[in-house]
């Protein structure tokens, strides 16, 4: 007998109890084991770094909303820009999707927990000191010999920047030393994940029943694999020529600094991709739902990703066009960053196939998402448009560059991360967000986003390069730099009502169901939280949609696919 | 209907998440490894300043040693499997001597090269490649002895048992790479950079 129904146990929800059991919850957070209660763990804590690396924004558009203004002093600006950059790259995106997958694989695929549950909490708490380690070098980064100093060599730390002569004191080591901890933490993550989503699948879940977002959670493990490594090693290099006299990126001795631009966006550029296909996966999760359609085209964006996973492995060198390569590989580099194009188009069209006569329902989550598809076309446009190595020459480290990669970072990754906290934060909570304020923080975020970055091109293209502290007046960028700030400011304001609707939620948010968005995958089985062992019996599944299939027993989905 | 339904009672199989684990971190490991390879080719020849590769003696007994200790380690994989403890605890424990007879042989290597031959990481381009790629590897070497102490010191308590197999053959994944990485940095250091 297949199984047709899976049990839902009751809710389990422990009402909080007075401030002589705070020592016991605490506790219980730090000792957990619980994949979901650290999936929490990763998106608390990298929520709150995306308000501080916010923050750190918001004060570098300050200092650049009119010429020669003093707002920060230069060196407070190199540090406000590298720790802004390194923040939201590696304690804001990977952290959150990693948190997101985390939470959700193992309820995706009917398992009751992480392959690994303890090696997920060295995970986190490798990544979380990371973080701490970053952070502390504010007050520590010239240890005892003077003031603390951050990080301000910028994210990708040029050599010979990075030399002892050129940046004495202990910020660059605690750069370094920060994202080996970090590197650590994301590989025992990702290790983690491939095992889950390929050992911990329930009864009939095969490869090809997953949940997309577990199929893009699987890619982007196996790519952080071999991404995360060669940044380890890089900063394993720069150590050694740092500390025990090394001589890797040192020019005077025969070593050349190039190797670490090498070396670097051979992690920096599948980097993109490792932050780029988990929220591709959340928007293959939320379009279908709110479009009341099954997904278009499921293997073409499997085949699609895994595509985009070998293909972004041969691209990095389009970040290197004005080093002064030969032709051949400009050529090379180039046109293997417009292949890229392909698998990314096939994807664009599967998820407006899948909008394509449905009834689209235009809640929050989905907003978000259909902001994506769309911004994510422009920031692959202008990707396009870099690749193309002469217009590259051009405009190489301007501010036509700083807009491409907000587009895809912001514009794609962080408006699906809000999405994804919208659809699946009634599962987690056991409360809705509020609907009004939800709409509210996705207009002013995407007004504040297109006021910020759309004149980003154009103040690029005008001549203005990233990464500088001041400009004059007669360069023709002073109305443009006044309206990206007060851009960055409507954003700061919606991010605000964000976190506002996230606390208000906590005690007044609607109650959800288990399934308020009537969807189709195994987590909306579970009771809103799901308890410690997700589900009560082991579900079986027989289809991609196993919750269709029992809604519909007269209609069920594996009667046609594939 | 196409789709194959599945049945509570039909059996259902998946790879073992301890294979899968170690098979993922072993392709992170060659990532790094290939990144400090890659460097050290790129700087073949580019020291400025004295002693060249050509001061290397190729370590030909260690390699042995080494690699052989791949060889008694999937012996003791076979013995467990079969339920033979004791030429599992031997056999295990040989291993664990090869190893430690590599680690010798490169200290004492490193003691010429850096006492006799007075190369040392800083002193030139080839010393920072040489004892950083070797010196990775030695790690990994280092790091699966302490992991082969672990279970031997639990086979002589008798704790490990037949069942135990699979965790063993997971472990010796790791060493059985540590062993095909040094054939790669073999040929890199010894042959093609001497």
């Amino acid at each position: 007998m297949a199984d047709q129904t899976l049990p839902i146990p009751s809710s389990t929800q422990i009402p909080r109890a007075g401030t002589a059991a705070f020592m016991e919850w605490l506790h219980g957070w730090v000792v957990t084991v619980d994949h979901k209660k650290l999936g929490i763990l990763y998106v608390v804590y990298s929520l709150f770094f995306l308000v501080v690396a916010g923050t750190e924004a918001l004060c570098i558009r300050i200092q650049l909303i009119i010429p020669n203004n003093h707002f920060v002093t230069p060196e407070v600006y190199n540090e406000l820009f590298t720790m802004h950059g390194t923040t939201m790259v590696f304690l804001v995106g990977m952290p959150i999707l990693f948190g997101f997958a985390t939470y959700l694989a193992p309820l995706m695929v009917g398992a009751r927990d992480m392959a690994f549950p303890r090696l997920n909490a060295l995970s986190f708490w490798l990544t979380a000191f990371g973080g701490i380690l970053l952070y502390f070098s504010f007050i520590g980064g010239f240890g005892l010999y003077g003031m603390g100093s951050a990080p301000d060599v910028g994210w990708f730390a040029y050599a010979p920047l990075t030399a002892k002569a050129f940046t004495p004191g202990h910020n660059t080591d605690y750069w370094a030393l920060s994202l080996i901890v970090m590197g650590f933490g994301t590989l025992g993550a990702a290790i983690n994940i491939i095992a889950t989503t390929l050992s911990m699948r329930c009864k009939g879940m095969t490869l090809f029943r997953m949940p997309l977002f577990v199929w893009l959670m699987l890619v982007t493990s196996i790519l952080t694999l071999v991404t995360i490594t060669p940044l380890t090693a890089a900063q394993v290099m720069l150590l050694i020529d740092r500390y025990l006299g090394g001589h890797f990126f040192d020019a005077t001795a025969g070593g050349a600094p190039i190797i670490w631009i090498h070396f670097f966006w051979i992690f920096g550029h599948p980097e993109v991709y490792v932050l780029v296909l988990p929220v591709f996966g959340i928007a293959s999760e939320i379009i279908p739902v709110f479009s009341r359609k099954a997904i278009f085209g499921y293997s073409a964006m499997v085949a699609a990703t895994v595509a985009i996973m070998f293909i972004s492995l041969s691209v990095w060198a389009h970040h290197m066009f004005t080093v002064g390569m030969t032709s051949v590989s400009n050529a090379f580099f180039a046109l293997a960053t417009m292949v890229i194009a392909v698998p990314t188009g096939i994807k664009i069209f599967n998820w407006l196939a899948t909008m394509w006569g449905g009834r689209i329902c235009f809640d929050t989550p989905m907003l978000f998402a259909v902001a994506f598809v769309f911004q994510f076309v422009i920031a692959g446009l202008t990707g396009i448009m870099l690749a193309v190595a002469p217009w590259d020459w051009q405009l190489h480290n301007s501010y036509f560059v700083i807009a491409h990669f907000h587009y895809v970072l912001v514009g794609a990754i962080v408006f699906n991360i809000f999405a994804a906290i919208y659809y699946w934060h009634p599962k987690v909570t056991g409360r809705m967000l509020d609907e009004t304020l939800g709409k509210w923080h996705f207009w002013l975020f995407l007004i504040g986003f297109h006021i910020t970055f759309d004149p980003m091109h154009v103040v690029g293209i005008l001549g203005m390069p990233r990464s500088i502290y001041t400009y004059e007046a007669n360069r023709g960028w002073n109305s443009l730099n006044m309206v990206i700030s007060i851009g960055a400011f409507i954003q700061g304001i919606a991010v605000l009502i964000f976190v506002w609707n996230l606390i208000r939620s906590h005690k007044h948010g609607k109650i959800a169901s288990n399934d308020p968005w009537d969807a189709w995958t195994l987590e909306w089985a579970t009771p809103s939280p799901p308890p410690a062992y997700n589900f009560a019996v082991d579900p079986v599944v027989r289809s991609r949609r196993p919750l269709w299939d029992i809604k519909h027993p007269n209609d069920p989905d594996w009667k046609y696919e594939q | 209907m196409s789709t194959v339904p599945i049945f509570a009672d039909e059996e259902w199989r998946q790879p073992s998440r301890g294979m899968v684990a170690m098979l993922s971190l072993l392709i992170g490991e060659s990532a790094i490894f290939t990144i400090f390879v890659v460097a050290y080719i790129y700087y073949i020849g580019r020291s400025v300043s004295g002693p060249t590769p050509a001061i290397l003696h190729v370590p030909i007994f260690n390699t042995i040693c080494l690699l052989s200790s791949s060889f008694t380690i999937i012996l003791a994989e076979r013995a467990i499997e079969h339920g033979r403890m004791r030429q599992f605890a031997a056999l295990w424990g040989l291993t664990m001597l090869l190893g430690i007879e590599f680690l010798i042989g490169t200290g004492m290597e490193w003691h010429d090269l850096i006492y006799d031959k007075g190369l040392t990481v800083s002193t030139n381009l080839f010393g920072t490649t040489f004892y950083s790629l070797v010196g990775l590897h030695a790690t990994h070497v280092i790091i699966g002895l302490i992991m082969l102490a672990i279970v031997m010191v639990f086979t002589l308590m008798g704790r490990v048992k037949q069942s135990h197999a699979e965790r063993v053959k997971v472990l010796a994944l790791y060493w059985h790479f540590v062993d095909a990485v040094w054939v790669v940095v073999f040929t890199v250091v010894y042959i093609v950079g001497k």
